[in-house]
């Protein structure tokens, strides 16, 4: 269980999070979701302990703050957004640096795993830097993974973390990632996303954590946080939510989207 | 694609594995340094030949007392001394490079080897102030100790300028480093100033850069603390990987990031200055090693350091090889051979990789 419990987080000036309260479930994928701006990775950077915050985050039951990094280290995995890399390791190599903190049973065969997972297997002797963005955020999720591969160990899950995990990614690379994600969760892991996509996240997540200025507008399933009103409002502009009659999912349209006021949209 | 993997499934696996190859290299340039070693103290200015010594010894005939000053008292500390800053040099090199994540950091480029030659000025100048019973404690140690001191300064300083929230400009950096060499330069102007003869001798083997006058006395003092430092850095190799992904990315990994980066500053600190104090600012052995060595066996710093002090050592015999029989019997400031090696390839790094600059 992670459990935050009135965040707040001041950048310079500006309070980018306000009294904040936020929990994800083992065996679920919580998304964040919320306008630029609004607040997501920096609530993100507050529950792995990159920022400084008031109030507690706990993960299975030890704070965050006191807890040394060798031992979350070892149940928890952080995916930034994009990770530029200074000298010219290859694929293999950046993969492997997940076993720093891992107790992987099988450690030699573990990154071309992860590397399979990520549908980049055979690019392991590729070099790091002449790959495309969305093909270096896939080697550093299966970096990530290779660090914390079971998501149960001994009776506790590990958790991954992510920052936008689909954001630089193609449509069929997308739905690849979403569905480890959520493997990773129904295998008892917990995950926890910052998500653009909401069509992507009402079909993926369990739990939803909508952002509006720093706040929490609401956490709960996708059907309930995805309504007219609230993205409305958290977004400005008249969004209208839609149920596909197949998969038993909301989803949404750009087209359906009127800005208020503003300039004028086509009819 | 398919019919690939179908063949070679065993090739993938070993694919992008650089380790095997870093483990033969590391024998290899073993070789390397003792061949070049026993060259060293055969060739140079005077025909003494330490094979012909050798021969000599077991034959029973005594040694000539001329070739025993040249063998053990010129060119066997000599020969120590070019190793240990060799090794020192580039060691330093590759673990600021990591610790700043950038290859263009050069413990010469960057203003630390400027900072520790201020503090050896400092030493040798205004050694004569220290209180009696100070300077008697120090004793040798007393221009090694001033060399650390001013590396130190210099390492934080540029530590503090170049990095914010955990990412560091390159361009800060090498601007700082001008800075502060420029800073360190006037300053040691002023002690030139008020400075006596001898210590103006010393003073200006300090600006060329010397393996010269290399003798057992300055090899003892410098040397434990290389040695040492050289055995002790591999131990940080895990650190500066993580640390190639960046600050956060290596704490998630279980990293201890602020003692990484403060024990690699400490130890880059006291390895170049320790190796300033006996030989003055040899530049670019820090920066082509490292370089030389990632393209061959990648980034690894668990690979990387270990042959880099081979490789460090071997190039700076070489080069100081060149420098005291190009135009013997006189000899050419080490330093000058390095930069005329070091500066093209400085320039060659940046045309490949100009992207650099913006990281």
């Amino acid at each position: 269980m992670l459990i935050a419990k009135d965040i707040g987080v001041r950048l310079g000036d500006n309070q980018v999070l306000r009294d904040l309260t936020f929990t994800a479930r083992p065996g679920e994928l919580t998304a964040i979701v919320g306008p630029n701006g609004s607040g997501k990775t920096t609530l993100l950077r507050a529950l792995t302990g990159d920022v400084e915050f008031d109030g507690a985050i706990s993960l299975s039951r030890h704070d965050i703050r006191t807890t040394p990094p060798w031992k979350l280290a070892a149940t928890r995995g952080v995916l930034p957004q994009s990770t530029p890399m200074a000298f010219p390791f290859t694929v293999l190599e950046v993969v492997r640096l997940g076993l720093i903190a891992g107790i992987g049973a099988d450690r030699a065969a573990l990154p071309h795993r992860a590397l399979a997972a990520v549908d980049l297997a055979g690019f392991e002797g590729r070099f790091y830097q002449e790959l495309s963005g969305g093909e270096q955020q896939r080697v550093q999720l299966a970096r990530v993974l290779c660090q914390i591969w079971e998501p149960v160990v001994a009776g506790e899950p590990r958790w991954l973390f992510l920052d936008e995990p689909v954001a630089s990614l193609d449509i069929g690379h997308q739905l690849t990632v979403m569905q480890l994600a959520h493997d990773y969760a129904k295998a008892g892991g917990g995950v926890v996303a910052v998500m653009h996509d909401l069509n992507l996240t009402a079909m993926f997540a369990d739990s939803v954590a909508l952002i509006h200025n720093g706040a929490l507008v609401r956490q709960d399933t996708p059907a309930k946080v995805f309504n007219d009103h609230d993205l409305s409002v958290a977004y400005g502009c008249a969004l209208r939510v839609n149920e596909t009659p197949v998969f038993d999912s909301t989803f949404l349209l750009p087209h359906t989207a009127s800005t208020g006021p503003g300039p004028a949209h086509r009819p | 694609m398919a019919v690939a993997d179908h063949i070679m499934p065993a090739a993938t696996q070993t694919q992008g594995d650089r380790a095997p190859l870093a483990r033969r290299l590391f024998w290899a340039l073993s070789v390397l340094l003792a061949g070049i070693s026993l060259f060293s103290l055969t060739y140079g200015a005077s025909d003494t030949s330490l094979l012909a010594a050798l021969g000599d010894w077991v034959q029973g005939r005594e040694l000539s007392l001329r070739d025993r000053v040249v063998l053990f008292d010129i060119r066997m500390p000599r020969l120590v001394m070019g190793v240990l800053v060799g090794a020192g040099l580039a060691v330093s090199g590759a673990v600021l490079q990591g610790l700043f994540r950038n290859p263009l950091a050069d413990p010469a480029l960057i203003g630390v080897s400027s900072g520790a030659s201020l503090g050896a000025i400092c030493a040798i100048v205004l050694g004569g102030y220290l209180p009696a019973r100070m300077a008697d404690f120090l004793g040798y140690y007393t221009v090694p100790a001033a060399a650390f001191i001013g590396a130190w300064a210099a390492t934080m300083v540029l530590y503090r300028v170049s990095t914010r929230r955990g990412r560091t400009s390159v361009a800060t950096m090498l601007l700082a480093g001008i800075a502060l060499g420029a800073m360190t330069n006037a300053m040691a102007g002023m002690l030139i100033f008020i400075a006596d003869d001898a210590q103006l001798r010393d003073l200006t083997f300090w600006s060329l850069g010397s393996l010269g006058g290399a003798t057992w006395s300055k090899v003892f003092a410098a040397g434990p603390m290389i040695v040492l430092l050289l055995l002790a850095a591999p131990l940080l190799s895990t650190g500066l990987n993580g640390l190639a992904l960046g600050e956060a990315a290596a704490g998630h990994l279980g990293i201890p990031v602020q003692r990484v980066k403060n024990l690699s500053i400490l130890g880059v600190a006291a390895l170049t200055g320790a190796a300033v104090a006996i030989s003055g600012g040899i530049g670019f052995v820090g920066i082509v090693v490292p370089h030389l060595l990632r393209l061959v066996i990648g980034p690894d710093h668990r690979f990387l350091l270990p042959n880099a002090a081979l490789l460090g050592a071997s190039l700076l015999l070489l080069a100081d090889v060149i420098s005291r029989t190009m135009v013997a019997p006189a000899e050419l400031p080490i330093g000058i051979i390095t930069a005329v090696i070091g500066a093209p390839f400085f320039l060659w790094i940046l045309l490949r990789r100009r992207g650099i600059l913006d990281m």
